[in-house]
């Protein structure tokens, strides 16, 4: 066992127990980091659950299948023949285009909030911004059914077919839904998320840091580039996981203007399909046990894109910088 | 400390809603209930098709105002859903448009009768300004347009039957239902009964792989497609295209005539196709001059065995409610009443039902 | 050098105005759907609204009143299940969080951040109706609550790791135990940008229809207590929306208009109540 002490044994004995457990000094401290812990290990738990019951409900599929599902492009529920191809793509393509729009927009929004609005002008922006958070799901798509892909589809296609027509991403039918319409509803749907945590992680940052780079003769902005945002990193990067997340497992509004068409195309015009929206399509009405299993097993594989993201993300940031942990300096 | 005070704010706002709400108070029945039930509540609920919940809810509504004590829950979940839920036992009562097939009815812990309840069609809505009149499809132009080889609105075969129609040369913009549904199942296996090489290449089914086309998410997003793009084409319930005010393509039905989805002619083909034992039956492409050809029964699933004698009779009662003062409420909101011949069989297949030794419709 | 500034106030007056444009960019689509919803469902918003009972359609005067006290019903389970666990469990990985579990327990909470709205129904669905044999609201409440959890979590964590470290010390150096010195030091300094974690998730877990379909159903009358199945607003919006009658899509946008206030209101008498026990900032 340990024989660091916090506390000198000389001046208050320690309890056999605690001794024999754990580092701890008196018994509010054990059971506060037990009693976390077990809440700790509840989300674990939770997850390790969903994940135990996908795998079970795709059993069938997985053993029939096996990997030809990632790889193939048929989905044919008459004849029984699954593939997730065009899903992975959909889910993967339309999240980092929503990351795309959002996360400029988000930090731009953070960074005015936190450092750059005056004061009476921040309370009323930032809780507009927070109400986009509070928009339901549903009431998206029918505002992106009604406004925004007709917008899309008399306005902004054209002009994009018009002058950067030559590349692959703007070309074909204008059709207002499809990719396009899918990343930018995920977009919004993702911006109150990363904007708002953002702007409370640079809020955190104690001003003494913005203030000496102010005083070393920084501009604002150098101010923020070079004090704030190296320190808010990790909290940074932390909102825009949570608002990659949300994307990724998006379903009702991405739904109704992704165009739900199967297939696997450059433009962002083309129609695609989201892997929680063929889930939340086909669900309900799905009958038949490899049916059913089919679409567990499509679940599964987005909790494995999930993933896989999730590690590339963290990655991303260790390779970055090993800046001092922010909160430890 | 912070934390303490609003945990006992939070239980005692749990102990609150845990004592329950006080319900509002019913309206009264404007006249004497033709049934007056014991006092004793008694809450079913039901699950499944989406297609005929305006018609349930206002039945629900209808027979609470004349029964206080039964409250009918049913929810539009897919016909999938109410299958899967009434073969776990976790609702009283299913609905599906399309029949169960038999691994399915071999999965339920017991045996699961077929109720036809009402009666809907599916009709092929389209969006063409320059056209005026109504649309006259043939079948194998339908099956052609949704199979991508009739590609422009002025095409020949179009024309055929639309001499006086004004048909623009524009790209015909399709739209099919991505999520599974019942009016997918319709309106499939009607394609299927009208082109050997639709059923062979493309299939029959609550979702099929479209070969051309734009997916929208139910009924609701097939009409906002249609409604707001031109040159569009959609099958939708006869429902939504009423309501929106979209025009509805004349079909020619097996007979050679151009009919138009109305409630009587939806009736015709109900009245065209006899019903077998086991009370389910497709009704498209039925043979009679004055039929729709692509309507179809929407159906409750009940267990012939009720574990609970009381609840199963007051669904007895509320369904045999439903095949008779029910049905009078059909038109209005764009169904089909069921026709007395299937009626008849119906009134037998319920009478059947039972708890236990006990019938639960002792000659209601 | 006089150039060398005038790059950098350039390059900083672009910035500023970049974050400025970047604001309202991200204004004009909550401007459009906050028109959207409040042109179309300012007319169905009456007494009827929000003391009736829904009515078939083609009867005047239904409302949504059970749908109203469903949601909050939900909302309030949910948040009984989600915060403390959510708050706790961020606790745990910004104070012991830098061990081998405390990864994998921030791994999976950015994971389930991930799972769609419908998967975490279904599997609630299978863990507590299956067993049950019933909808229940209770199966509700523990869907949102998971679905808030990885949020919360999250979000707690981030912000008690920025207070500064100078808090914690002086705090011990007068002698609170460690166990105190978080909970009334650090949460405490926390706590306002920890509530807007919180009012994040509730604001989505309001708004999800999803994964009530399978856990809370709907329902037409008043749901007693928590173990019936019970009306909330997103169902009812999503199915009178995807109806054809145009008086349910009005009651469906009122709807949206009132959930919208609802969890309006929620947030704002959060950030006061955090407000009045933390003081200002």
């Amino acid at each position: 066992m340990s024989v660091v002490h916090e506390v000198s044994p000389l001046i208050r004995p320690r309890s056999k127990i605690l001794t024999r457990f754990g580092r701890e000094v008196n018994w509010g401290d054990f059971v506060f980091r037990r009693a976390t812990a077990l809440l700790a290990a509840l989300v674990i738990a939770a997850l390790a659950a969903m994940a135990a019951a996908m795998v079970h409900g795709s059993a069938e599929s997985l053993s029939k299948f096996g990997l030809g599902f990632i790889s193939s492009r048929v989905w044919d529920p008459v004849r029984d023949v699954y593939g997730a191809l065009p899903f992975i793509y959909g889910t993967i393509a339309s999240s980092l285009l929503a990351l795309c729009f959002a996360v400029p927009i988000s930090l731009g929004v953070a960074i005015f909030l936190s450092e750059l609005a005056p004061a009476w002008l921040r309370g009323p922006v930032g809780f507009l911004v927070e109400l986009l958070a509070a928009v339901p799901s549903v009431v998206y798509g029918l505002w992106g059914i009604f406004a925004l892909a007709p917008w899309l589809r008399t306005t902004v296609e054209p002009f994009l077919g018009r002058t950067l027509g030559f590349l692959p991403f703007f070309q074909g039918q204008q059709r207002g839904f499809g990719m396009l319409a899918g990343g930018i509803i995920l977009a919004i749907m993702i911006t109150p998320t990363i904007s708002s945590v953002s702007r409370e992680v640079l809020r955190a940052v104690p001003s003494a840091l913005r203030e000496g780079a102010l005083g070393l003769g920084a501009t604002p902005w150098e101010a923020v580039r070079v004090a704030v945002l190296p320190y808010a990193r990790s909290g940074l990067v932390g909102a825009t996981i949570l608002g990659l997340g949300r994307a990724l497992g998006e379903t009702m509004a991405i739904t109704m203007v992704i165009g739900n068409r199967s297939e696997i195309s450059a433009s962002l015009f083309a129609p695609s399909y989201t892997m929680a929206s063929v889930i939340a399509n086909e669900f309900s009405e799905a009958t038949g046990s490899l049916y059913l299993s089919a679409l567990a097993e499509v679940g599964l594989l987005l909790f494995v894109v999930t993933v896989l993201l999730n590690i590339v993300a963290r990655l991303l940031v260790w390779r970055v910088g090993r800046l001092p942990q922010s909160g430890r300096l | 400390m912070f934390a303490r005070r609003n945990l006992l704010v939070g239980l005692l706002l749990t102990l609150v809603a845990c004592k329950g709400n006080q319900p509002a108070p019913v309206p009264a029945a404007s006249e004497p209930a033709p049934e007056v039930k014991k006092d004793e509540a008694i809450s079913l609920t039901g699950a499944g098709a989406t297609f005929p919940y305006p018609l349930y809810s206002k039945w629900i509504s209808e027979y609470n105002k004349q029964n206080p004590n039964v409250k009918i829950n049913y929810q539009s979940i897919g016909s999938g859903g109410g299958i899967r839920q009434i073969t776990a036992n976790t609702v009283d009562f299913g609905a599906t448009d399309a029949p169960m097939k038999e691994d399915e009815a071999k999965q339920a812990p017991g045996k699961l009768f077929h109720i036809p309840a009402t009666i809907g069609a599916v009709v092929v809505a389209y969006n063409v300004p320059e056209v005026t009149g109504t649309l006259r499809l043939a079948p194998e132009v339908l099956v052609d347009i949704y199979a991508g080889k009739i590609k422009k609105w002025n095409d020949p075969k179009i024309k055929a039957d639309n001499a006086d129609a004004k048909l623009p040369a524009k790209d015909i913009s399709v739209v099919y239902r991505t999520d599974g549904s019942g009016t997918t199942a319709v309106f499939t296996d009607y394609l299927g009964k009208v082109s050997a090489e639709w059923k062979e290449k493309v299939g029959v089914g609550k979702v099929v792989n479209w070969p051309t086309g734009l997916g929208a998410k139910g009924n609701e997003g097939v009409t906002g497609q249609v409604k707001t793009t031109p040159y569009t084409i959609g099958y939708i319930e006869r429902a939504y295209a009423s309501q929106n005010k979209l025009p509805m393509a004349e079909l020619k039905n097996k007979s050679g005539k151009f009919v138009a989805p109305s409630i009587e002619a939806m009736s015709a083909a109900a009245d065209a196709v006899e019903v077998p034992e086991e009370l389910f039956v497709s009704l498209s492409n039925a043979d009679g001059e004055a039929v729709y050809p692509i309507t179809s029964y929407s159906y409750l699933l009940v267990y012939e065995n009720a574990k609970d004698a009381t609840k199963g009779e007051a669904l007895a009662k509320y369904i045999w409610w439903g095949l008779h003062e029910g049905q009078k409420f059909s038109k209005d909101l764009d169904y089909a009443p069921i026709p007395s011949k299937v009626l008849a069989k119906v009134e037998v297949r319920l009478k059947e039902l039972r708890s236990g030794d006990k019938k639960l419709l002792s000659g209601a | 050098m006089r150039s060398s500034y005038a790059r950098r106030k350039i390059t900083d007056i672009f910035v500023r105005s970049a974050c400025v444009a970047a604001a309202l960019v991200a204004l004009v689509p909550l401007v459009s759907v906050l028109y959207y919803v409040t042109s179309r469902g300012i007319g169905g918003i009456n007494l009827d609204f929000f003391t009736e009972l829904p009515k078939p359609v083609g009867e005047s005067g239904g409302g949504m009143a059970n749908a109203i006290v469903g949601s909050l019903k939900l909302v309030f389970l949910a948040c009984l299940f989600g915060i403390p666990s959510g708050v706790l469990a961020g606790v745990y990985l910004a104070e012991f969080g830098e061990s081998r579990f405390g990864k994998w327990v921030r791994f999976s909470a950015d994971v389930m951040s991930g799972v769609p709205s419908i998967t975490v129904g279904i599997f609630v669905y299978s863990l507590v109706v299956l067993e049950t044999k019933h909808f229940s609201a209770f199966a509700g409440g523990v869907a949102l609550g998971v679905l808030m959890l990885p949020t919360v979590t999250r979000t707690t964590e981030e912000l008690l790791r920025l207070v500064p470290e100078s808090l914690r010390e002086a705090a011990l150096g007068l002698g609170l135990p460690k166990w105190r010195v978080t909970l009334r030091v650090m949460l405490r300094t926390a706590a306002p940008g920890i509530a807007t974690g919180v009012m994040l998730a509730v604001a989505r877990v309001a708004g999800e229809t999803a994964p009530l379909l399978f856990t809370a159903f709907s329902n037409p009358f008043w749901s007693s207590g928590l173990n019936e199945p019970t009306a909330s607003l997103p169902v009812n919006i999503y199915n009178y929306a995807v109806s054809p009658y145009e008086e349910w899509h009005r009651q469906a946008w009122a709807a949206a208009l009132v959930l919208l206030l609802l969890v309006l209101l929620l947030n704002v008498s959060a950030r006061l109540l955090v407000r009045s026990r933390v003081g200002a900032r």
